[in-house]
C-alpha cells in the first residue's frame, strides 16, 4: 500500500492544538487537585474511630464508604455520562458539559486518592503508633509528627501513578464535546479526512506529557528509603 | 503515692486487673504493688498475659476491670467507670516510658531527633535544652557516636539502646520493658542488659517482661511467675528462681535451665571443632 504522509494537515491547525492541550491540562491539573482535596477528607472520615461513641465512626465512614466503592466500580465513561445527560433529568435544570465532565473526573478521582490516603497511613507499621503512644503523644502530634511524614511518602508513587491515569481519563471529555486534545482531533480528522496524520499526532501529544511524569513516577518508586 | 505495708513508697499499684480480648480473658485479676526504686521482673510461658499486663499499665491496652496507679495517677475501669479522654491518657503516659520487642523507632528520624522527639513534642522543651539532654542521655547508652545516624544504619542492639534512651528522656516515673532483647541477635543482648542494669542501679523503679532468667536472677527486687493468665507465684527473685514451690513455675523454669544446659554444652562442643 502506498500512503503519503502529509503532517501538514496537523501544523495547519496549531492554535487549536495548543487550545485542546491547554484544556487538557487544565482539566488533568484541576481534578487532580480537587480529587486529592476531596481524598484526604474521604480517606481521613473512612479511618476515623471514636473510642468514646464507636457508632460514630460507622456513620461517618459508612456514606464516605459508598461514595468510593461506587466511583471505583462504575465506568468513567459511565459516570461523566450520568452526570451529563441522567442527572439533569433528575435535577431538573441541564449542567454545562464542562461541569459534569469535570464532577465526574473529580470525583472518580477523589475515591482512588481517598483508597490511596487510607492505605498510605494503614501501612504505617502498629509499632509506630504504639511508640507514639507510649511517649504521651496526642492524636493529633502522633499523626503531624510520625504517621503522615513517613505515610505521604509511601503515598507519592501510587498518587502520581493515579495522576498520570487521570490524565488519559480526560480524553473521555470528547464524549461531550469538550475541546480537549482527542475532541480537537476529531474535529480535525472531520475537515481533513487525515485519521492517520492527526490521531498519531494525538498520541505523540499525550505521550510527550505523559512520558516525564512516568520517568518521575519511576524514579520515586525507586528510592525507597523509607 | 501509696504506703505499702514495709513502709516503702509503692509507685505501682495494680489491683485486680483483667483484660478481655472478645471472648479471651489475656488477664484474670491480677494484683502487685511496686514500691519506688523496685525491679520487678515478669515471667511466664508465651501468651500467658504478662506483656498485655504490661501494656495495661501505660494503658495501651484498656483494662476490661481493675484499677492501674502510678504514681499519684489511678485510673478505675470496669462498670460505672468512664473510659479516660485521649488527652488524660497522653498526659498519663509521659511518667511512664516503654520499650519494646522491636524497638519501634522512628525511621524519618535520627537517633539523636528520636530520642529529642518526645521532649520537643510532648513536653514543649527548647530545641537546645531537648538536643542537651538528648545527647547526654545517647553517650550514657554508649552511642555518642551515633547521633546522627538513621536506624535503619543501626545495629539491633544500638536500635534498642536508641529506644532506651528515648523513653528516659520523659524523665518518666518507671520504666516499663517488654522483651526487649527477645528481637536481638545473642551477641547483642549483652549491650541492652548493661544499659538495664545500670538503670536498675541508679534506682529506677522497673517493670520487666523477659526470658532472660540469669539477668533477672542478677538484677529483680521482685518476680513473678505468670501463667493463663494470672499470677501464680511471686517473691524475692531468688526465691522464685532457685526455689520455686509453685509445680508450674518449677518446670518452666526447669526447661530453661535444660535449655541454658544444652547451649553450653554445644557451645563448647562448637568452640572446640572451629
Amino acid at each position: 500500500m502506498h500512503y503519503v504522509w502529509d503532517f501538514d494537515v496537523v501544523l495547519a491547525f496549531t492554535d487549536f492544538w495548543l487550545k485542546g492541550a491547554s484544556i487538557t491540562l487544565a482539566y488533568a491539573f484541576g481534578t487532580i487537585t480537587g480529587g486529592l482535596i476531596i481524598g484526604v477528607f474521604a480517606g481521613m472520615a473512612l479511618l476515623f474511630e471514636s473510642r468514646k461513641f464507636p457508632w460514630l465512626g460507622a456513620i461517618v465512614s459508612a456514606p464516605i464508604y459508598g461514595y468510593v466503592q461506587v466511583f471505583r466500580c462504575t465506568p468513567l465513561l459511565v459516570q461523566i455520562v450520568w452526570f451529563y445527560y441522567a442527572l439533569p433529568v433528575l435535577w431538573g435544570a441541564s449542567m454545562p458539559a464542562w461541569m459534569a465532565s469535570g464532577l465526574g473526573l473529580m470525583l472518580y478521582m477523589g475515591a482512588f486518592s481517598s483508597e490511596i490516603f487510607r492505605a498510605g497511613i494503614m501501612s504505617i507499621d502498629k509499632g509506630q503508633w504504639q511508640a507514639s503512644r507510649a511517649l504521651g503523644m496526642t492524636y493529633s502530634q502522633m499523626m503531624r509528627r510520625i504517621i503522615l511524614p513517613q505515610a505521604t511518602r509511601r503515598m507519592v508513587p501510587p498518587f502520581v501513578n493515579q495522576s498520570i491515569l487521570q490524565l488519559k481519563n480526560t480524553s473521555l471529555l470528547y464524549v461531550v464535546a469538550v475541546p480537549d486534545i482527542m475532541y480537537t482531533g476529531s474535529i480535525i480528522v472531520a475537515e481533513t479526512f487525515r485519521p492517520l496524520e492527526v490521531y498519531t499526532s494525538v498520541a505523540i501529544m499525550y505521550f510527550c506529557m505523559l512520558f516525564p511524569l512516568q520517568r518521575f513516577a519511576a524514579r520515586m518508586e525507586a528510592r525507597r528509603d523509607i | 503515692m501509696t504506703s505499702s505495708e514495709n513502709g516503702k513508697e509503692a509507685m505501682i499499684q495494680i489491683t485486680d486487673l483483667h483484660k478481655y480480648f472478645g471472648n479471651v480473658q489475656a488477664v484474670r485479676g491480677v494484683s502487685i504493688d511496686v514500691n519506688a526504686g523496685d525491679v520487678l521482673f515478669v515471667i511466664g510461658p508465651s501468651g500467658c498475659g504478662k506483656s498485655t499486663t504490661l501494656r495495661c499499665i501505660n494503658l495501651l491496652e484498656h483494662p476490661t476491670k481493675g484499677t492501674i496507679q502510678v504514681g499519684e495517677d489511678s485510673h478505675t475501669f470496669g462498670a460505672g467507670h468512664n473510659m479516660p479522654s485521649g488527652r488524660v491518657l497522653a498526659r498519663y503516659r509521659t511518667h511512664i516510658g516503654m520499650v519494646f520487642q522491636q524497638f519501634d523507632l522512628f525511621p524519618h528520624m535520627t537517633a539523636i531527633e528520636n530520642v529529642m522527639e518526645g521532649p520537643i513534642t510532648v513536653l514543649k522543651k527548647s530545641n537546645k535544652e531537648a538536643e542537651a539532654t538528648a545527647a547526654d542521655l545517647l553517650a550514657k547508652v554508649g552511642l555518642s557516636d551515633k547521633e546522627d545516624s538513621f536506624p535503619t544504619q543501626l545495629s539491633g542492639g544500638q536500635a534498642q539502646r536508641v529506644a532506651i534512651a528515648r523513653a528516659l528522656a520523659m524523665q518518666p516515673r518507671v520504666m516499663l520493658f517488654d522483651e526487649v532483647t527477645s528481637a536481638l541477635d545473642p551477641e547483642l543482648v549483652s549491650e541492652v542488659l548493661h544499659v538495664m542494669r545500670q538503670l536498675a542501679d541508679e534506682g529506677t523503679t522497673m517493670v520487666v517482661v523477659t526470658h532472660e532468667m540469669s539477668f533477672a536472677r542478677e538484677v529483680a527486687d521482685h518476680v513473678v511467675m505468670m501463667d493463663a493468665g494470672q499470677f501464680i507465684e511471686q517473691g524475692a527473685a531468688e526465691q522464685i528462681l532457685d526455689n520455686p514451690q509453685n509445680a508450674r513455675t518449677q518446670s518452666f523454669l526447669a526447661r530453661f535451665h535444660g535449655a541454658a544446659e544444652i547451649r553450653g554444652k554445644a557451645g563448647a562442643v562448637l568452640e572446640k571443632e572451629i
